[in-house]
């Protein structure tokens, strides 16, 4: 993953934006930004993130490249789309945040310990295993992310919630043995490792060639 | 006997058995059943990514997850719009689909990814949520004609959260004060609160497992306006926010001193007590807060 860092940097040493455009989901927007700030007025979490979104787009066109890709900022995001539906200029702003975080996981650049990085890693490595969601497995590995000390913490203030989801049949420990799955597996990782594979050739491209813009 | 409107049902994870919305398929598939609406589901669909999926998955892995449930839709369920209850499932879907008719290359790729499994993508079917169905393929008229035992005295806090909302929401509706959850109320018989404020808030989400204290913040906010208007109970169209809202009441009360134990319903399990429908058939045993008022009625 360092070696795909050192590869970006090298390629889009005059451009972060370009950089952006080529390889980050729905990056071709960013300069679409006129500065307004309603986005980061709008967002429910605005108050914790350490650059909002409005600030992240001028960063990224002042090539601020290590600090917006290590910041905290976007994993902020609650997908909530107040942003988007604001944006005066419909600047897809959640899914660039999405975008920049996901670029940032591929860079190996996420700040340790980011507990919505851990979280949605978690997720997805879970959904690919059997193609659905098991929400016990995934709730109970959160609860272990920071080591077994805090995960027996976390899991003693939760059991009143999972006592609830239980007794109310919404949880069952069933699920920790196998589970639900999709019944052609086979089929559906390979859809999957295609799927990862034609990505990452397209960005190893980038690196040589940035992304035609439609 | 009434002809049935067919659709294909993509129900999501959160929907099986023993999962956190499985009260929701039961008082959906009982509210479909009064209304004449047959859910076919998709054959071995799988999930979506919803919105938290994007640490490790890409673009194309994620939009190729909704491909496959839209070739899989097409393939066995031809003709059919398809409808999710989940509004996370439906976004994704939609998304998708829309992103994929216009980026060339994402659409090629997916194309050739569904190959590896010998799926055709067509992506000419309609990505629907199951609110719509209701108002614009039924109407209110109808969905008032089916009621049984009107909701008569129970004040309801219409709480549309977000990813019902936005970025698609429901045709004709304003994304910052929807009317279609209060119209729905009030065709129930119950008394709806057009002035909740808090109902497109955000519920956190699925930060609400990795950043409780910031997400349950929002969260006291959406129960606490509700108590302020009076409201005997929450109803949501959302798995998430439905379950956000409901289950961390206790953690609230400790962290704020409140007395929060106000319950959270979806729109269908209303709808199946106000259609007569008894308290299994509405999923009232889901309720980790009880509704007792719609216990109530569904006993009578």
């Amino acid at each position: 993953m360092g070696d795909l860092n050192q590869a970006m940097i090298e390629k889009y040493r005059t451009s972060f934006l370009k950089e952006v455009e080529a390889n980050v989901e729905e990056g071709e927007w960013v300069k679409m930004c006129m500065q307004c700030g309603v986005c980061s007025g709008s967002c429910p979490l605005g108050k914790f993130w350490n650059h909002p979104p409005q600030e992240i787009f001028m960063m990224i066109r002042a090539g601020k490249r290590e600090e917006v890709l290590t910041s905290d900022a976007m994993w902020m995001c609650t997908s909530c789309y107040n942003c988007v539906v604001r944006c005066p200029r419909e600047v897809p702003i959640t899914h660039i945040m999405h975008g920049l975080a996901h670029y940032a996981k591929r860079l190996g650049l996420t700040p340790k310990n980011q507990p919505t990085a851990e979280f949605a890693q978690r997720f997805w490595n879970n959904l690919l295993k059997k193609g659905r969601v098991n929400e016990l497995k995934l709730g109970v590995s959160l609860y272990f992310m920071n080591g077994i000390g805090p995960g027996v913490k976390t899991a003693i203030k939760m059991a009143p919630v999972g006592i609830g989801m239980q007794r109310t049949q919404r949880m069952s420990a069933m699920e920790l043995f196998g589970g639900h799955a999709i019944k052609d597996l086979k089929g559906f990782h390979a859809i999957m490792q295609k799927a990862q594979e034609l990505e990452a050739l397209r960005i190893a491209q980038y690196s040589v060639a940035p992304r035609p813009t439609a | 006997m009434m002809a049935k409107r067919e659709y294909s049902f993509y129900p999501g994870c959160s929907s099986q058995k023993g999962a956190s919305s499985s009260n929701y398929l039961v008082s959906a598939q009982s509210v479909c059943a009064e209304l004449g609406i047959q859910l076919n589901s998709i054959p071995d669909w799988n999930c979506c990514a919803a919105s938290i999926g994007y640490a490790g998955g890409g673009e194309l892995p994620r939009l190729t997850l909704s491909a496959r449930n839209i070739a899989l839709s097409e393939q066995h369920n031809p003709g059919q719009p398809i409808v999710a209850t989940c509004a996370a499932c439906w976004l994704s879907t939609r998304e998708a689909a829309e992103r994929l008719k216009h980026d060339a290359q994402l659409n090629a790729e997916a194309k050739q990814a569904l190959g590896e499994a010998g799926l055709t993508l067509k992506n000419e079917t309609p990505i629907r949520h199951m609110v719509e169905v209701l108002i614009e393929d039924i109407g209110y008229e109808e969905l008032k004609a089916k009621v049984k035992k009107p909701l008569t005295g129970i004040k309801v806090a219409g709480y549309v959260g977000c990813q019902t909302n936005r970025p698609f929401g429901i045709a004709g509706e304003s994304y910052e004060n929807p009317k279609y959850l209060d119209k729905l109320i009030e065709v129930l018989g119950a008394e709806s609160i057009p002035t909740y404020e808090k109902k497109v808030q955000c519920c956190g989400g699925a930060l609400a497992f990795s950043e409780p204290e910031k997400s349950q913040e929002m969260i006291k906010g959406i129960i606490e306006a509700a108590y302020d208007h009076g409201a005997d109970l929450i109803v949501t169209p959302c798995p998430v926010c439905q379950m956000n809202v409901e289950v961390y009441q206790d953690q609230i009360n400790t962290t704020y001193g409140t007395q929060f134990k106000m319950p959270v319903v979806y729109y269908s399990t209303l709808m199946a007590v106000a259609y007569g429908r008894n308290a299994k058939d509405a999923a009232l045993g889901g309720q980790v807060i009880p509704a007792k008022k719609l216990e109530g009625i569904a006993g009578k």
